[in-house]
């Protein structure tokens, strides 16, 4: 076996491989696109699952569905940490893991209002890290913007059993509910806390076994949360909320 | 450890599934299990196993990559140059990963979601490369796959049986985080206050050991020992 077979044999199979796999990719793209998408859209109207109508469940929901809600009743705003409207973007296409790396004055937020019955829902977007890789949720808030509606984690490769608890145990996200994310006029969030939780404003227990996960759920909702502040405070100086 | 050496000599026609062809299936599945007796494969044995579910995807995964990449490798062996034969061994693992992985994304989304980070971890599985070394490169094709096969079993075997009692005793649970999810034994509320709902042994508190990693190398260990103690092909002579 002289070199050049070995070269002849490596390229010749590895660029074998490159054609397939690519051109597999290529086939599939446009199914797992759509996929992708209903399952994002999923997780955000996940959020306010508890509004979405009597017996309507968003795991029950079909594709077309989940799609046809997001169409009519779901309003789609871009804003930046300075809390204004930017135009020209929807509020879909922001991958915040992305966004997660840019500078402060480039970072966009991705804003979901959900019309239901004549009251408003406003989803945020937020990531934050856990134990093994990143996490990241949506946060729904009536329209008080103070008391949370509901709640949805996901994560990247969290320890199932443990930290993948955030999403498999839905009484973690439920356990949101009615929160209340200021305390008089102070922004306190949410903290995720060890041994049970202590403020019943304030606090949702904690998981057992996943603190650290705990802890980054906690900081991603401070820190998540504290970027839309600025909207929030033009929403309410436009008298638009009542506080 | 008690890797046994296999060699086929075989000149007349082979039967399709004869006796030996069999073997090659039961074998991994105690004699020369992978995990409890190559002791191949121990990472993910312990990282995936908390849950039944995970365990089960993750052995269905294996199976169908061990198969493949034997079937492929063995197919190519003959003009495979010795030289960089591991490195062609990764691309056929590699590539046998990431087409599992773009099907998953095609056809299931929601699953691809939740295995993403296992189906990665396949390529890194010592057993399916260690097959390909000590079987594919030496036999025909069929075997081969079939010996992938076998293999995947004999892993997913252990991975499932870890998994049922990792997550019976750390959660009271079956299939958590599938649509079976199912609860058995202890309260049903598990980190809340709430604790008045109990189905069977409601005074069961979880064992949060189980849920971590630690606890499957102490069953692997135990299985591992019980094994060895009524098979006696395993009894080392020395």
């Amino acid at each position: 076996m002289n070199t050049r077979y070995v070269v002849i044999f490596v390229t010749a199979l590895t660029a074998g491989v490159a054609v397939f796999l690519t051109s597999f990719r290529q086939i599939t793209k446009p199914v797992a696109d759509r996929n992708e998408e209903i399952f994002n859209k999923r997780a955000i109207l996940s959020a306010v699952g508890d509004y979405l109508g009597e017996g309507v469940q968003v795991k029950n929901l079909k594709d077309e569905q989940v799609l046809d809600i997001f169409d009519k009743q779901v309003q789609q705003v871009v804003l930046n940490l300075q809390g204004e409207e930017v135009d020209g973007m929807k509020a879909e296409d922001i991958d915040m893991a992305k966004e997660k790396k840019k500078a402060d004055n480039e970072k966009r937020l991705p804003l979901f209002i959900f019309s239901q019955g004549g009251e408003n829902f406003y989803i945020l977007s937020i990531r934050g890290v856990g134990l093994w890789d990143e996490i990241w949720g949506n946060i729904a808030l009536k329209s008080d913007l103070n008391t949370i509606a509901g709640a949805s984690f996901d994560h990247a490769g969290e320890t199932p059993g443990l930290g993948a608890e955030i999403k498999d145990n839905s009484n973690f996200p439920k356990s949101f509910k009615e929160k209340k994310i200021f305390n008089g006029g102070e922004f306190v969030s949410i903290n995720v806390r060890k041994g049970g939780a202590i403020d019943q404003n304030h606090d949702v227990d904690g998981i057992t076994g996943a603190t650290v996960t705990s802890d980054g759920v906690t900081d991603m909702l401070y820190d998540g949360i504290k970027n839309y502040l600025p909207y929030f405070n033009s929403l309410r100086r436009q008298g638009m909320l009542v506080k | 450890m008690a890797e046994t050496l296999e060699k086929t000599t075989t000149k007349t026609a082979e039967p399709l599934f004869g006796k030996k062809e069999k073997k090659l299936i039961t074998d991994p599945l105690n004699d020369n299990n992978p995990i409890t007796v190559q002791v191949l494969g121990i990472c993910s044995a312990l990282a995936v196993t908390s849950l039944v579910w995970p365990s089960l995807v993750m052995a269905v995964a294996v199976i169908f990559v061990c198969a493949f990449s034997n079937l492929f490798t063995s197919l190519l062996r003959n003009y495979i140059p010795k030289e960089v034969r591991m490195i062609v061994q990764l691309v056929i693992i590699a590539s046998l990963v990431t087409f599992v992985e773009l099907s998953l994304k095609f056809l299931n989304y929601p699953v691809y979601k939740q295995l993403s980070v296992y189906i990665g971890l396949i390529i890194t599985n010592c057993i399916v490369m260690g097959r390909l070394e000590a079987f594919a490169m030496a036999n025909k094709p069929w075997r081969s796959f079939l010996d992938g096969i076998g293999n995947g079993l004999g892993y997913g075997a252990i991975l499932v049986m870890v998994g049922l009692i990792r997550e019976i005793f750390g959660k009271g649970s079956l299939f958590a985080s599938s649509p079976f999810e199912w609860k058995i034994i202890g309260p049903t509320a598990e980190y809340s206050i709430n604790t008045t709902t109990s189905t069977l042994f409601g005074w069961y508190a979880n064992n949060n050991l189980m849920v971590l990693s630690a606890a499957a190398m102490f069953i692997i260990g135990i299985m591992i020992w019980i094994q060895r103690s009524y098979n006696k092909k395993l009894i080392d002579v020395s």
